[in-house]
């Protein structure tokens, strides 16, 4: 941490919404819209892969309440992309508002619009569609090359050169290197060459994809939706819906979660639809059963790893290959199967002679798949980690004292991380710290228990980015009102963990004033400052920096209407909180005041918009560690402590960063130990509800301990790097590693079910 | 068919279809506080008191609910600001959209017991789902009320 | 979604006997699977108004009325005392609090799930369930008839004096089953009970004599042997058949061993 020592920011304040959001008020999208809308529901094809012969909604249109249903022979033919991406997105354009071509079990045919759910579902069950059966493409293994086309239109798009081919089923294909892998592989005393498998594992917000539109007093598309991105949705919408962006205003209310899920317009552009054709208010509200069968879930990865090491422990080459499923359609595939190799292999730094990372993403007849937290560093870190827990366990070296030796340190230039250095790094700090916490020493040793039970312990590593560099955008608006308050106005949009309430606190610091006098709005298209929105755990970051930027900004423009007051040369004037003083005269006048003289005879506005881009995105870093009890006879795994300690540069607000690392931790979990993803002989998933998929419940996971190991970023807000995705990646590769402890076995996919660890243990 | 309840305290009469879940209803009637986040059980968001006992108003018909006595969080407030204020500062709000399952069933295990254990407290919340503050930060919330709750009470005794 | 065209709360069970009779009928329980059918219901009727809802105990036996939750079993002193605390051990991991303060102990029994906590418990005490029109039938007998158009009143468990205990697999804490157990012995007769086979619950007796001498940690560990060999069990999503009779195997040996108050030993091979 740096050692200025700071008013607001460094403090665990409270979120400006909490009491809203504890007591109840009604501040989500189905609460604020108004009533009457029509519903809008979609009839979902049952098959995998099928091309529409035809399809009959004479009857079901007869249904009573029933306004309108449209098929693929009623939308606009311009394919477009539905990931919140900055223009030009690296994901192809393959998509229709409707398609004559069924691409997956879910993939919808008609779009219902009724007076009420009641005569929608009726309709759905008189639309008569008759499908031509396709072969169907449900394994990544099988998709590339293979004679069966899942995209097989000429209007195709990619609008980034990623290496795809439609004619192939491959979205993105590339490989990146540095230094000779095979010849430094070929001189290590070990190679380990281990195949990892994670799966299309579900974001599971509480409040499932929604949202309103109606046409505004002025004519305009006004779009209500709980989004993160409301800047892309109104591109994307514009694009899908041939108007022009002007013509479309979105905003989102306050969104009950989103963890990535709502990087991507999942449902916006149907309801959208039945507005512009009706003209009247419509929305949509996805059963929870749709967010399961087609929502936008993690790709589904298989990473295998190559890794070289001598005898001493010493970490020499890695060479990982990426195989990314993405499902039906591309959104955010030649992206997320990047973090799987950039956000995994400059771990090992240290002593890393050559690296090589490569991928193939390629379409298969499933759920198409989207941004969850983590956006495949998740998927990477579980396998570089894996092994590493592997050549540990192999070398008998303490997986603790190996990564010290090959971990990346401060002030290291980064060859896998785009050259990029490691300005702020505590990741030893984490490490020593962790261990200290967790009492490694004396749990990681393998205990028995009786009864058949046994406890021990795992660990991991991992990090993420602060932004995507060279790219992102965060904006800041910043108004001083009447009495010397402020207005901060943000396009990033706040899914809970609390950015309205950080950037509010850097604004305070700032500007030297109580939390209290800040305001925050956001995000709006019409009012907000351009944002790319709130992904790649950028807010805090990059949003932040624009907001010390404005503040900098207004603080100069109030001095300016402060000279005026004061009859001197701004330059003379120091801003100090809640006024602004001349230090030679001793005379000064309150912000009050100044607010005041900006709105009569003044022509200096007393607002300012800021905007920050980044060209490096600084790692945050951790260390996590878990203790479990294994049930060798029934296979549970029942985790009792899990300890992280974390390196988020300057925890702006540590009480939000704690929950933020708690919050991804057991998301974790879920995902390691019991959030299943298994299909059909249609490919839709089995695990189609909360009855089914199972969810981590407060009972599931242990004790949860974190700490902060600060480091100071210089380019970051407070030297603050990220925080909001990191969290996520260690307990796989921990958990793994504790079961590896408990019974010998190495499970190498996720999730690792109590009947995978039993069935690999005898019985006698 | 035509049903009475008392809402929040209030009665309140009116027409519903023999199908019609307590949820529905509850939101037609203003309150938004209730949510629905899965529709087979499993999520807690939709828990309010049919006579103070904690159920779960996605499953239960608004028929059924006739003649019986229904609270949510728009009728707890006061209660229900003792405490929350507690999981405010763990930051274990979040997106906020479990809060009021989870404040209703805090407050109905608190009034059944009002001195729980940390296991006691997990138990009975174990139907509550939150996907964001991994429930640490809420157990850590009603801890320090619990805390806070006794020495203030230890203090009148002492007075 | 589940469509429903009339609501009748009955006044009778008589009344509710005779509406029931026509297929599109439905008795309502705490309406928590119902209410996940896609179907549509002609008449549901609600049993909620005839008093059913109380646990009634006599010295010999709990008599439990079909619209008492389980929530209301898992609380009950008499029935935990009885039961050693199985009772509440079965109800407590049924997905939370709201839930059991619905769901319906007739609910639970008439629908006789393969996944019910609630039947293997009962199962493994002397129970009757009261029928409307058949009167009186042991619940083992009744766990394996098909669903018919009769009433489950309430049901009936005699106090006999005996040992309980209950063990279930889960994926998470509050999952349904993977597998169910529970085991007694009452007067002398050991028993155990399989469920989420994922079948119905099945009730398996020591035909062997394999207990005959008492539990020991040999004896409880053949009869967990020979009882897993004897039960039949099947793959879903919670877990594939050899699974389930691994599962089997290793509840029953811990129910047993409970019931005589000892530990498991080690059972696998030394590794």
């Amino acid at each position: 941490m740096d050692d200025r020592t700071y008013k607001t920011v460094g403090q665990p304040c409270r979120k400006k919404d909490s009491m809203q959001l504890l007591l109840g008020k009604p501040v989500y999208t189905d609460d604020v819209v108004p009533k009457g809308a029509l519903t809008v529901m979609l009839l979902r094809s049952p098959h995998p892969h099928a091309m529409i012969r035809s399809i009959d909604t004479s009857i079901a249109k007869k249904v009573p309440g029933v306004v309108d249903i449209y098929t693929w022979q009623d939308v606009p033919q311009t394919r477009f992309a539905i990931g919140g991406q900055t223009y030009p997105e690296p994901s192809p354009y393959d998509r229709l508002i409707l398609d004559r071509h069924i691409r997956f079990s879910g993939d919808p045919v008609a779009i219902i619009a009724a007076e009420n759910e009641k005569a929608a579902r009726r309709a759905m069950r008189l639309v008569k569609v008759d499908y031509e059966i396709l072969p169907a493409i449900t394994d990544p293994h099988e998709a590339l090359d293979n004679p069966v086309l899942i995209h097989p239109e000429e209007d195709w798009v990619p609008p980034c050169p990623v290496g795809g081919d439609n004619r192939r089923n491959l979205v993105a294909s590339g490989v990146e290197k540095d230094g000779d892998v095979e010849k430094v592989l070929d001189d290590c005393d070990i190679v380990l060459d281990r195949t990892y498998h994670t799966k299309a594992f579900q974001q599971a917000m509480m409040e499932t994809f929604r949202t309103y539109t109606e046409m505004d007093r002025y004519g305009r598309l006004h779009v209500i939706s709980s989004t993160q991105i409301v800047f892309h949705c109104r591109r994307i919408l514009a694009r899908a819906l041939g108007i022009p962006k002007s013509r479309i205003r979105v905003e989102k209310p306050r969104i009950g979660g989103g963890f990535g899920a709502k990087q991507t317009a999942v449902c916006e552009v149907y309801p959208a639809f039945v507005t512009l054709k009706t003209g009247r208010p419509a929305e949509i509200i996805y059963t929870r059963e749709e967010c399961q069968i087609a929502g936008s879930p993690r790709h589904e990865m298989e990473v295998r790893v190559r890794l070289g090491a001598n005898r001493d422990g010493h970490i020499r080459a890695l060479d990982v290959y990426t195989l990314s499923n993405t499902g039906a359609y591309g959104e955010h595939g030649p992206t997320t199967v990047g973090l799987s190799g950039h956000k995994s292999i400059p771990l090992y730094t240290g002593g890393l002679e050559a690296f090589r990372f490569g991928y193939d993403v390629v379409y298969t007849n499933l759920q198409p798949a989207g941004a969850y937290r983590g956006y495949g560093a998740t998927q990477g870190i579980f396998a570089v980690e894996s092994a590493v827990n592997e050549l540990a366990e192999r070398l008998h070296i303490d997986p603790t004292e190996i990564r010290d030796r090959n971990m990346v340190r401060e002030g290291m230039m980064m060859p896998a991380y785009y050259n990029e250095p490691a300005n702020a790094c505590a990741l030893d700090r984490c490490m020593a710290r962790c261990k200290e916490l967790f009492d490694w020493e004396h749990r990681y040793p393998v205990r028995e228990m009786g009864n058949g039970k046994v406890r021990t312990a795992g660990v991991a590593m991992a990090m993420q980015g602060s932004c995507i560099s060279n790219l992102d955008v965060g904006s800041a608006t910043l108004k001083l009102s009447d009495d010397g308050t402020y207005n901060l106005i943000i396009g990033a949009a706040d899914m809970g963990p609390g950015c309205d309430t950080i950037l509010a606190q850097m604004v305070a610091e700032c500007m030297d004033c109580p939390l209290d006098s800040v305001a925050v709005f956001g995000a709006d298209t019409d009012t907000s400052p351009y944002d790319s929105g709130s992904y790649a755990s950028s807010t805090t970051y990059v949003t932040g920096k624009a907001v010390e930027m404005a503040c900098t900004q207004l603080k100069e423009k109030i001095c300016e209407i402060a000279a005026q007051m004061l009859d001197c040369d701004a330059a003379e004037l120091t801003f100090a909180g809640d006024c602004v003083r001349n230090e030679h005269t001793g005379a000064s006048v309150s912000l009050e005041d100044i607010s005041y003289k900006s709105q009569a005879n003044c022509s200096v506005a007393a607002q300012t918009t800021a905007t920050h881009s980044s060209p490096v995105s600084p790692p945050p870093f951790m260390v996590g560690m878990a203790e479990i009890e294994l049930d060798r006879l029934t296979g549970q795994v029942t985790l009792l402590d899990y300890v992280a300690v974390v390196d988020c540069g300057t925890p702006i607000n540590p009480a939000l960063a704690r929950i933020q690392a708690e919050g991804g931790i057991v998301q974790g979990i879920g995902m390691t130990l019991s959030e299943n993803v298994t299909y059909n002989s249609a490919g839709r998933p089995i695990e189609s509800s909360f009855l089914q998929y199972k969810l981590p419940t407060r009972l599931d996971m242990g004790h949860l301990r974190v700490e902060f190991e600060s480091s100071n970023e210089p380019t970051g807000p407070f030297g603050a790097k990220s925080i909001g995705e990191i969290v996520i990646n260690t307990p796989a590769p921990a958990i793994a590693h504790a079961i590896y402890r408990a019974t010998g076995v190495w499970h190498r996919e996720l999730p690792i079910t109590p009947e995978a660890i039993a069935m690999d243990t005898p019985l006698t | 068919m035509e049903i009475k309840i008392r809402l929040n305290g209030r009665p309140v009469s009116d027409r519903v279809e023999p199908d019609t879940l307590l949820i529905d209803f509850l939101r037609d009637h203003g309150c938004l506080s209730v949510k629905r986040g899965c529709e087979t059980s499993n999520c807690g968001l939709c828990t309010v008191f049919m006579d103070d006992k904690p159920i779960l108003s996605c499953s239960m018909l608004a028929a059924r609910a006739d003649g019986h006595s229904i609270t949510t969080l728009e009728g707890l407030q006061d209660e229900a600001a003792d405490f929350v204020g507690f999981i405010a500062d763990q930051g274990a709000d979040q997106c906020g959209f479990c809060n009021p399952g989870f404040v209703m069933n805090t407050i109905a295990l608190l009034r059944e017991n009002p001195d729980p254990t940390d296991d006691d407290i997990r138990a009975f919340l174990a139907g509550n789902l939150c996907r964001c503050s991994g429930y640490e930060g809420q157990l850590r919330g009603i801890r320090n009320y619990l805390n806070q709750r006794k020495e203030r009470l230890n203090g009148r005794q002492d007075v | 979604m589940l469509t429903i065209q009339n609501y009748v709360r009955a006044q009778s069970l008589e009344q509710a006997y005779e509406l029931n009779q026509k297929k599109s009928s439905r008795i309502i329980g705490g309406m928590m699977w119902l209410k996940m059918q896609n179907n549509t219901v002609n008449t549901a009727i609600d049993l909620c108004d005839l008093g059913l809802d109380t646990i009634e105990e006599t010295e010999d036996a709990f008599s439990i009325g079909a619209m008492v939750t389980l929530r209301a079993l898992e609380q009950h002193p008499g029935l935990n005392t009885y039961t050693q605390g199985a009772v509440k051990r079965a109800m407590e991991s049924i997905v939370g609090v709201q839930f059991r303060n619905m769901a319906t102990v007739g609910g639970s029994i008439f629908g006789r799930f393969g996944f019910s906590d609630v039947l293997t418990v009962f199962l493994a005490m002397d129970t009757e369930v009261e029928m409307f029109h058949a009167g009186r039938i042991p619940l083992e007998q009744f766990a394996e008839m098909p669903q018919d158009r009769d009433i489950l009143v309430r049901l009936i468990v005699k106090k006999k004096p005996g040992r309980f205990a209950y063990e279930s697999m889960r994926s998470t804490r509050t999952d349904l089953p993977t597998l169910t157990c529970a085991a007694s012995v009452m007067d002398g007769e050991h028993r155990v009970v399989l469920g989420a086979r994922p079948m119905r619950a099945m009730v398996l007796r020591d035909e062997e004599g394999l207990l005959r001498e008492g539990i020991s940690l040999t004896s409880a560990h053949t009869f967990a042997v020979w009882a897993a060999e004897h039960t039949p069990t099947d793959s879903n999503v919670r877990g594939s058949a050899a699974y389930r009779t691994r599962l089997a195997r290793v509840l029953t040996e811990r129910a047993i061993l409970e019931l005589g108050g000892l530990e498991q030993g080690e059972m696998e091979d030394g590794n």
